[in-house]
């Protein structure tokens, strides 16, 4: 591929980002708009910023390279992802957006009273977060790489230093619009090329899809302890997304919280048709490149090969620059979200320790990011899944939906989940020579209910301590907003 | 993926969290070994300890998850085998042996809590098997009883029944204490409640005026200025709630500058960027109004030709922040400080009166910042967290 093309579309995205970021709040309204000016977001704009923070390199790289590598098995993967949301919707978000936290750990304290749990909640936010972080670091390799050819190390450095100074210089102010022209991106540049792809297959009279070979490594297919461990994690995973339930903040009240979450869903949907397609195609026409270890470039690729010349460079171009929008965007939201947990926590929360603390947040996942190699975004990032689904999110929904839930059993379940978790990803990697067994490497549908358990049982046994402030939350979280008294 | 640089990352994470606990606790232990003076020295130490611990655990009152982990230290305290501390109604916590007691011993601590002398029970005369001596003393919050403290021991000598008393005394003091942390809170609410704005008297009879003025040459304006007035004055006469959200006060603002425009016509002009990321965060009631009106009134007013007045409001962080700039006249500082200080009245009033309350609510370090120099005009900060789940817009 044409290096310049690669530089070129990383620059734009880069660009447009940082334009949309410093610029998007700077029209001026005079008295007369002061109705417009003060109209809260709508959800399908906090849908579609939802959408375009949410997927990352896993679902713009990873999905198809998964397809490709494992057929119908990595289905699930867009399954789970899309299907999280439906979690959200009807578990959490509008009962969260009530409760009026920003963040997870102030959802936490409020809800048990206690700073225990907030300072184990935020250890357990920035450990995620950071996780999260670094296969988005290592999509960002792998594009450098495969598209110009310059050293591993460009890629996610030049992604940090775009997230870092435009989150530093306050760039991220107009944060919605960026993500949601994030997510319209992401789409463009995967429908865009997708359907170029088909026309020109219709044009040469290749064989239908359907008829390509389903296996073209031999992967044995996963078993239902797998499958079923997998949708676990990619069900419950969402649920405790940082840098997703920060994005609720944004609707003005519960209600509009859900039409997001509904908006979401179909957005997610239309979006997960393209790599799947990308998927199928990329085994029906290009298998050699799931021996040749690129599998999850397989949608920088494919467009190149399949339409050659200047169309297939342009092609190229915007699937590179929608790539690229993955990166920063989910860096981006994840690191304004553990910057504001981590100045608050630790830093006092003035403006001087917010900047310190974004530069933490993304420096950390670089550090981590350098020092590994990715072999298969999709599968990094559902095992960051899993962690979430063992730690946050059992705490989310006992927390919103039982009564009971006290602080000794929030801090032991979410540490019996996130050492269960943690221990079983370590043993996995520790084995990993001699083949692991599916129940380490897959640990979310064991871990997942450990956790609940260890949180119920706790807190029945710490019952004096349920806070006293219990009832009036829980009115909250679960009642509809007094509506305002400027609305006519 | 079992080899993922994922399982790489989190085993390096997980080990070094490991070793940092074993420190922690390393260091912990060590600390505790170490040159502690003679065991006079320890002995008072450990004292001391125990009720400061106590201590801890009883600052939210006399309830069951407080007396629960302070009847442990207590009892560690006394040396006795076991103790309950009970309010006037039931029994709070029990620590140690004896349990069966429970049930009895508010008929036990009913001399207590009426006379509010100490009671020593001895042995055998319980109504239990164990052959226990209980020493029950009240805990006198003022003049009232508020709770006894019971401990039982094989035998109810003179030094149990002064330290009980001791140690129900010192309860007590707790809990006095307890009392005036919720009395101090209900102070700091009534304050907040007492500081929140008035809207000026002048605001209203200025707004009258104006309208008065049009109902001849403009009818149909003067009535839209009072359909704006009512509902200005609706807002800002409310009785529910001390907070309310940025997206309503900017409303409030609409309006209120709506009137001031029917008597300034273009002398004030206002631009406004806001973000609308922030406007659903909770802010006191009426806190950026009077912020407002002071730009017109103090620094518009005063100011010869047209003013300009800039509202924005953006992220920061977890924090929103917005800010109100005018180019009038400005304010001394000096004249400022001590307004903002409470040493002087008259001007900016309102400024001392929304300070006031920010600092109260969100702390100290959330007054708002004011940048100004006599004819250089005025800006204004004010920086509220956007996570208040305890306030209620």
């Amino acid at each position: 591929m044409n290096p310049v093309v690669g530089l070129a579309a990383f620059a734009a995205v880069s660009l447009a980002t940082a334009v949309i970021g410093f610029y998007g709040l700077r029209i001026s309204r005079t008295t007369g708009d002061f109705y417009v000016a003060s109209r809260t977001v709508k959800p399908w704009w906090n849908a579609s910023a939802i959408g375009g923070e949410y997927l990352s390199a896993a679902s713009f790289l990873g999905v198809a390279g998964l397809i490709l590598l494992s057929g119908t098995d990595a289905l699930w993967f867009p399954v789970g992802y899309t299907a999280g949301y439906l979690m959200l919707l009807l578990f959490v978000a509008a009962p969260l957006r009530r409760s009026g936290a920003y963040t997870i750990p102030d959802f936490t304290e409020a809800r048990l009273d206690s700073r225990a749990v907030r300072r184990v909640t935020s250890l357990v936010v920035v450990t995620v977060g950071w996780l999260y972080i670094v296969p988005q670091l290592h999509g960002a390799a792998l594009a450098i790489r495969i598209t110009t050819g310059l050293p591993v190390w460009v890629g996610p450095v030049a992604v940090v230093a775009v997230v870092c100074a435009t989150v530093v210089a306050g760039g991220m102010r107009s944060i919605t619009f960026v993500q949601a022209f994030q997510y319209w991106l992401k789409l463009t540049a995967l429908a865009v090329p997708v359907l170029f792809i088909v026309f020109v297959l219709a044009g040469n009279g290749t064989p239908a899809v359907a008829e390509a070979a389903v296996n073209p490594n031999g992967a044995p297919p996963a078993g239902t302890y797998q499958t079923v461990s997998l949708l676990v994690a990619l069900l419950f995973g969402t649920l405790g997304l940082p840098h997703v339930l920060v994005r609720f903040y944004t609707n003005p009240d519960g209600h509009s919280a859900r039409r997001t979450t509904l908006i979401v869903l179909g957005l997610l949907s239309v979006f997960y048709l393209f790599p799947t397609a990308y998927g199928l195609i990329g085994r029906m026409l290009t298998p050699d490149l799931a021996h040749s270890g690129q599998a999850d470039a397989l949608v920088l690729l494919l467009p190149g090969r399949m339409v050659g010349g200047p169309a297939g460079d342009l092609l190229s171009a915007l699937v590179v620059a929608g790539a690229f929008a993955a990166f920063l965007s989910t860096t981006s939201g994840l690191v304004v979200s553990l910057a504001g947990v981590i100045s608050q926590d630790v830093l006092g929360g003035s403006v001087r320790g917010f900047r310190l603390a974004a530069l933490i947040s993304a420096l950390v996942p670089l550090g981590i990011a350098s020092l590994t190699e990715s072999l298969a975004l999709a599968g990094s990032v559902g095992l960051v899944f899993a962690f979430t689904a063992s730690t946050i999110c059992p705490v989310l929904l006992l927390g919103i939906w039982w009564r009971g839930l006290t602080d000794a059993g929030a801090i032991a379940g979410m540490v019996t989940g996130g050492v269960l978790c943690g221990g079983a990803m370590v043993a996995g990697s520790v084995l990993s020579g001699t083949g692991t067994p599916a129940w380490l490497a897959q640990p979310a549908a064991w871990t997942v209910p450990a956790a609940f358990a260890v949180m119920v049982l706790v807190s029945r046994a710490t019952k004096g301590r349920v806070p006293r402030t219990m009832t009036r939350l829980m009115t909250r979280l679960h009642t509809p907003e007094r509506p305002l008294a400027t609305r006519r | 993926m079992p080899d993922s640089p994922l399982f790489t990352a989190a085993a390096v994470a997980v080990i070094a969290m490991a070793i940092a606990v074993v420190i922690a606790v390393g260091l912990k232990v060590l600390r505790s070994f170490r040159e502690l003076g003679t065991d006079a020295e320890r002995a008072t130490y450990k004292t001391l300890h125990a009720a400061s611990r106590a201590g801890q655990h009883l600052r939210t009152g006399l309830n069951p998850a407080g007396a629960a982990k302070a009847s442990r230290q207590l009892r560690n305290l006394l040396g006795c085998d076991a103790l309950a501390i009970t309010d006037t109604a039931g029994v709070l916590a029990w620590d140690g042996a004896g349990e069966e007691l429970k049930q009895q011993l508010m008929g036990l601590a009913a001399g207590v809590l009426d006379g509010g002398q100490t009671a020593v029970i001895p042995a055998g005369e319980l109504p239990s098997a164990l052959q226990r001596a209980a020493v029950i003393a009240p805990i006198k919050a003022g003049t009232r009883v508020v709770g006894v403290v019971a401990a039982f021991a094989p035998a109810a000598g003179a030094g149990l029944v002064r330290a009980t008393s001791e140690v129900a005394d010192w309860v007590a003091a707790q809990v006095e204490l307890a009392e005036l942390d919720a009395s101090r809170t209900l102070l700091m609410e009534a304050e907040v409640r007492a500081l929140r704005a008035q809207i000026s008297p002048h605001f209203i009879y200025n707004s009258l005026n104006a309208i008065a003025s049009f109902i001849n040459t403009d009818p149909v304006r003067a009535r839209e200025l009072v359909v704006e007035f009512a509902d200005f004055t609706r807002y800002s006469f409310r009785r529910h709630g001390d907070f309310t959200t940025l997206a309503e006060e900017l409303r409030c603002i609409d309006r209120y500058l709506l009137l001031e425009r029917a008597r300034f016509g273009d002398r004030v002009q206002v631009s406004l960027r806001i973000a609308p990321e922030v406007l659903s965060t909770v802010i006191p009631f009426l806190s950026l109004q009077p912020l407002v009106e002071n730009a017109v009134r103090h620094g518009l007013e005063a100011k010869e030709g047209p003013g300009r007045i800039s509202i924005t409001a953006h992220d920061s962080g977890a924090f929103a922040e917005v800010i109100i700039e005018d180019d009038g006249v400005g304010i001394d500082p000096e004249q400022l400080r001590s307004v903002l200080a409470g040493h002087a009245d008259g001007d900016h009033v309102g400024l001392r009166n929304v300070d006031a309350r920010l600092r109260q609510v969100y702390g100290e370090d959330h007054g708002l910042v004011i940048e100004t120099a006599p004819g250089e005009g005025t800006l204004i900060t004010m920086r509220v967290p956007k996570s208040q789940p305890r306030h209620d817009a």
